[in-house]
């Protein structure tokens, strides 16, 4: 795994945690009669939980929205945004041969759009207008390329949200059947010994 | 030789296929009950007979082409092209792996001789070998088809033959390479075993999960291989390409790595199976859909689909893995859509929160991770298709998006094991999951006290915040297993009398499996923390004359002088560095650069020192052509060390898991 400085373009987390987490809470068997009643303490734990949760997902928003501004943080950053030209396939500021025809280059060109006082964009557009789209490390967010951004995410959330709604339906078949079984006292009360043995365990 | 060598290529091939055809008849009359001439029985021993006289049949092939790699005996093309004299005996056994119709070779024995086991040990279920025998026989059809007539290691050079040979490629001259590729391979072709059974299974309607059973061994093992395959080709990748890093999500890297977590799924959802009769149809189709990656794998790195840096053999062979491809997913849907009955299976959950939802999401997080990973390797084919323009999909995208994925797995893991089966309770939670949110938690404010913010200059620095949060995680998922161990062993001890160490081997030999898969969970969490360090990767080049200094971390390198020297493989110059820390000199680094004579190409060869906390890695990257000055880069790596650690140590979980488990007798002999 290469370090790199470059911005995400995407935020999953907060969406992650808003669906998950009341699932999660829901699907919990229900509390045995000390807990069913919940308590103060314990609405007071979920609030607790679910303000946390929040606040992390908006601490991460706001981490991933920003961007560096200085000229080194920027080289570097760009400098990782963009692969050598080469054919070497490697990210432009981690190409490590010497007497690379194309990196020293690069990389001049890189210095002198900062130097210019050109933004981000616009240097990349310039390096994609002279080399190709395939001088940048990972894909554009627009045109096709946003497809490269969004499938991974949109597959893994309606996999998710999936996985929910099918565990939901099993555990909803199956508290049904169990509600039809004529009961046995003898099997319940051994199955209650084994699961409070095993619990946890 | 070279005659030897085809010769029995085509024998193996006449050997396979009748172990094909035959041993389909077979079962077909006995599945039937129609009367025949020949005894079905007699007819179906004969097929594994000739499954067994194949794998020796490609054994004298593989014999005779590292014989003529041995011999130099350049008349035939492949030598000529992947050895010469000087190089040394490891590398030229290497050989039969460096080139095309060599590996393609290899498969073919290797798949030989997980046949011949499989065919030895027939009598655990006769009915069922046979039909994961036939099927093992159709994918050796079809290799020693590609041997035969589109790939031939034994071609003969037209013309004079020369004196020397091209030699082998220079990045295939390390040590790692003489066990990277037959590990990554033994890993491969495993999969077309579980593949095998999991396919006959469904064919002939086996009653039960038996084929589980017997096919845990096999998966595991297989499992085992590919993973320590691809750990050594990273360790390989960072000691031989000299960038300073293990991992660039190489199209081919990416294509050993889908297999490898499919086949983790698998393992994982296999367990759902066995205890509780569930994900049958989901199973057969994992297990099915990782022989179909390593295929995948395998056409990526051949057919030269995507370009990579490891593909060192490609050819025009990309055309005959589709078609099998297709021929297998054809019969893996065509069995399917006939037997899908046969897999029904009730589906009883208790509770959101169980054990049995975490594999299912553990399931979930696997494939989307195989998704992600398939969809980054393809993608610049798909958008040259499309829109006619051909992009990079590179580490920054990977990162992105992978990472998340694999920090939620971190969280699944460590979070699994807590949850009891069927259902959980609030008190059961909060009980469980206190300690590892403590370590949690604390983990994040230490890291945040010593300088591991996940912020810099106002912004978000990626690398860091990933780092925080892994370790954060890390230390929550090593809370959590180690107070699993703990509890089992602390019960163990109060009943037996017996210290916490007696009482943790016990509770280990007791469910060797369960507690294996615990010490591999923790090998991932530490393979996680290496990982995590290269956020923290630091480096710096320069041109040094004679007794110039740089500094990188605690070290500071002085050059005192380069030097040269020559054998027949190759020429090398390099420079000695001492290397000094706090004042004092502590060892001296030589980092090299080869020219091979036969090749003419260069080639670095890292210097890495080891520690716990980093790697000194230093390269030596040529002399500046005015100066005449060597230019040394060295990089401060910390946690790589512990990368290679915890892959010791998931081989150690997992060959725990292998050991069967102590019998009830025995465990009273042990608590007596």
């Amino acid at each position: 795994m290469r370090s790199y400085q470059a911005k995400s373009k995407t935020n999953p987390s907060g969406a992650k945690a808003q669906i998950s987490l009341p699932g999660l809470l829901r699907g919990l068997k229900p509390p045995p009669p000390s807990e069913a009643s919940c308590s103060p303490v314990h609405r007071n734990w979920f609030n607790f939980c679910m303000k946390a949760a929040q606040a992390l997902a908006l601490a991460a928003a706001v981490c991933f929205s920003a961007g560096s501004t200085d000229a080194g943080s920027r080289y570097n950053n760009l400098n990782h945004r963009l692969m050598c030209t080469c054919g070497c396939a490697e990210i432009l500021g981690e190409c490590n041969h010497v007497g690379c025809p194309n990196s020293t280059g690069e990389l001049n060109e890189l210095r002198n759009g900062i130097a210019k006082g050109l933004s981000d964009q616009q240097i990349l557009d310039g390096f994609v207008a002279k080399y190709g789209a395939v001088v940048l490390a990972a894909p554009t967010t627009h045109g096709f390329d946003l497809v490269a951004w969004i499938a991974p995410f949109a597959v893994f959330g309606a996999a998710l949200l999936g996985t929910i709604l099918l565990v939901r339906r099993w555990s909803i078949g199956s508290r049904q059947k169990s509600a039809t079984a004529v009961s046995d006292p003898a099997i319940d009360a051994l199955r209650e010994k084994i699961r409070r043995e095993t619990d946890g365990v | 030789m070279a005659s030897f060598g085809s010769f029995a290529l085509l024998v193996a091939l006449a050997l396979a296929a009748w172990n094909l055809l035959a041993g389909a008849l077979a079962l077909r009359l006995i599945a039937t009950g129609q009367p025949s001439a020949v005894s079905p029985e007699r007819l179906a021993d004969t097929a594994r007979r000739a499954g067994i006289a194949g794998f020796w049949a490609v054994t004298a092939a593989a014999f005779a082409l590292i014989w003529s790699v041995f011999t130099n005996d350049f008349s035939i093309t492949y030598i000529l092209e992947h050895s010469n004299r000087a190089l040394p005996a490891a590398y030229k056994f290497s050989a039969l792996w460096s080139g095309q119709e060599g590996s393609l070779l290899l498969w073919a024995w290797l798949l030989g001789a997980y046949g011949f086991v499989l065919r030895l040990t027939h009598k655990t279920d006769v009915k069922l070998y046979a039909y994961a025998g036939a099927i093992l026989a159709g994918i050796q059809v079809f290799f020693l088809a590609v041997l035969c007539f589109a790939a031939p290691p034994f071609a003969l050079l037209r013309g004079a033959i020369p004196e020397d040979g091209n030699g082998l490629n220079p990045l295939l001259q390390y040590p790692e390479m003489v066990i990277h590729p037959p590990m990554l391979y033994l890993g491969y072709v495993g999969f077309s075993v579980p593949f095998c059974f999991a396919l006959g299974a469904l064919m002939m309607r086996y009653p039960g999960e038996k084929w589980i059973k017997i096919t845990r061994v096999w998966t595991l093992v297989t499992w085992l291989f590919l993973t320590c395959g691809i750990f050594l080709g990273m360790h390989w990748a960072y000691a031989v390409l000299g960038w300073g890093g293990y991992w660039g999500w190489d199209p081919v890297e990416n294509a050993s790595f889908m297999p490898w977590l499919t086949g983790t799924a698998f393992l994982h959802s296999v367990m759902m199976q066995e205890k509780k009769g569930m994900m049958k149809s989901w199973n057969v189709w994992l297990i099915f859909s990782t022989f179909l990656l390593t295929l995948l794998g395998t056409l990526l790195t051949r057919a030269g689909l995507v370009s990579s840096v490891h593909a060192f053999a490609q050819s025009s062979i990309g055309t005959w893995f589709v078609v099998f491809m297709g021929i297998v997913l054809a019969v893996c849907i065509f069995t399917y859509i006939l037997q899908h009955n046969h897999l029904k299976s009730d589906h009883h959950l208790e509770s959101l929160v169980s054990r049995e939802s975490s594999f299912l999401f553990n399931n979930l997080v696997l494939l989307a991770a195989c998704f992600v990973i398939l969809w980054g390797t393809l993608f610049p084919i798909l958008s040259e298709y499309v829109v006619g323009n051909k992009v990079t999909v590179g580490a920054p995208w990977y990162n992105a998006v992978a990472i998340p994925i694999g920090i939620f797995l971190l969280f699944l893991t460590g979070v699994g094991p807590l949850l009891p089966w069927r259902s959980t309770s609030l008190r059961a939670v909060r009980r469980n999951f206190v300690l590892p949110s403590i370590a949690l938690w604390a983990t994040v404010i230490v890291c945040l006290a010593v300088g591991v913010k996940p912020w810099k200059d106002g912004a978000l620095d990626q690398g860091n915040f990933y780092a925080l949060v892994a370790f954060a995680m890390s230390a929550g998922v090593t809370t959590a297993i180690l107070s699993e161990f703990l509890r089992g062993a602390g019960v163990i001890a109060r009943q037996s009398g017996r210290n916490l160490f007696w009482a943790m081997y016990l509770l280990i030999r007791r469910n060797t499996r369960r507690y294996g898969g615990y010490i591999v969970h923790i090998a991932v969490v530490i393979v996680v923390m290496g990982l995590a360090g290269a956020a923290f990767n630091r480096n710096i080049e320069s041109e040094m004359a004679l007794h110039d200094k740089i500094s990188i971390g605690p070290y500071t390198l002085e050059n005192v002088g380069a030097t040269q020297d020559s054998n027949a493989n190759y020429n090398s110059e390099y420079a000695r560095l001492d290397v000094y820390k706090g004042g004092t000199k502590e060892f001296q680094m030589t980092p090299e650069k080869r020219v091979y004579l036969a090749s003419e190409q260069p080639q670095t060869m890292v210097a890495i020192h080891s520690t716990p906390a980093w790697d000194l890695y230093v390269v030596y990257e040529g002399t500046n052509p005015d100066t005449g000055q060597p230019i040394i880069k060295a990089f401060l790596n910390p946690l790589v060390g512990w990368i290679w650690a915890g892959v010791a140590l998931m081989a150690l979980g997992t060959l725990i898991a292998l050991v069967p488990s102590l019998k009830p007798a025995a465990q009273k002999g042990g608590l007596a």
